[in-house]
């Protein structure tokens, strides 16, 4: 199971350690949908699970505590990435059980 | 978009190139066109490569099949922007609307294969609760989907749960009907790359 896996992890290690405007830990935490302060967890959490609601306030508020675009780029960025790759993770570890013992499953 | 950078915040070539586009489409460059542009080295150019993979590289899933996963993932994230892009796109690859907006609409009376049928219901479950297990994944390979092709879908549904979260975070200009028949077209033709 390892076709995308070049791919993914270049995207992954890109997005949370690639020169930017954020702090690596600021990254972290987007990615990870944890310890952010307001208001900025109240964007990354839509991000993460419902982004159709964001509105340009919660990019207003977002900015009017500090964010500049380019770290707000790269949050939202990292956001996105975290919830898909927790997802993807998830699949890739249940389809390796699947079809672990060989077997009429065996690839 | 909503973040002004990501309206103008381009180098000199990369503007003169967006006009281009224009002169010679007779239409703006799409907004996910234009957010691979952006500071390429931070996100771009690795997105570019996956999704070009995803959705163009080796796989036994044809590319009207791929890009119906696309469109389903993003009806289920309820992004718009990529909903229309990908419906147009699966259809014309397709050579049919009809097939498309029934997937979209009446999954499970959809014309399509049982294979097809059982691995958008995995990525329907993956994308709305965040997790899927062996026992999930061992019944759409009993409806005689390989792993490889699990693999595969799984790409595309990790590339459209960035891509949907994007959109709808970013704001991308929703595209009149012409322009994404316009878009869909170049997609079909040139992919992603």
């Amino acid at each position: 199971m390892k076709k995308y896996q070049q791919f993914y992890q270049r995207l992954i290690d890109n997005v949370l350690t690639g020169k930017g405007a954020s702090t690596v830990q600021q990254r972290r935490a987007a990615f990870n949908n944890a310890d952010l302060q307001p208001p900025l967890n109240t964007l990354i959490n839509k991000v993460a699970h419902e982004a159709y609601k964001i509105t340009d306030n919660d990019i207003v508020l977002a900015k009017a505590a500090g964010c500049s675009d380019d770290q707000l780029f790269e949050l939202i960025i990292c956001a996105a990435a975290g919830q898909a790759s927790r997802q993807y993770e998830s699949a890739l570890a249940a389809l390796a059980e699947a079809i672990k013992d060989g077997g009429q499953y065996a690839s | 978009m909503r973040l002004e950078a990501l309206n103008n915040g381009y180098k000199f070539g990369t503007k003169l190139l967006f006009r281009i586009i224009k002169i010679f489409s007779g239409y703006p460059l799409p907004d996910a066109a234009k957010l691979i542009f952006y500071r390429p080295d931070y996100y771009g150019d690795s997105a570019k490569l996956f999704t070009q993979r995803a959705m163009r590289g080796p796989s036994s899933w044809s590319i009207a099949d791929r890009e119906l996963m696309a469109a389903y993932i993003s009806k289920l994230n309820a992004c718009t922007f990529c909903i229309n892009a990908h419906s147009a796109v699966a259809a014309a690859a397709y050579g049919e609307q009809t097939k498309v907006d029934q997937a979209l609409t009446h999954l499970e009376t959809a014309p399509i294969s049982a294979e097809l049928l059982a691995t958008l219901s995995l990525l329907s479950k993956l994308t709305r609760e965040d997790a899927v297990n062996a026992d999930d994944i061992r019944q759409v390979i009993a409806s005689g989907v390989s792993a490889e092709q699990i693999e595969d879908a799984l790409a595309v549904c990790f590339t459209f749960n960035v891509t949907n979260r994007l959109a709808d975070a970013f704001g991308f200009h929703v595209p009149s009907n012409d322009a994404i028949k316009a878009s869909a077209k170049y997609l079909l033709k040139r992919g992603y790359a």
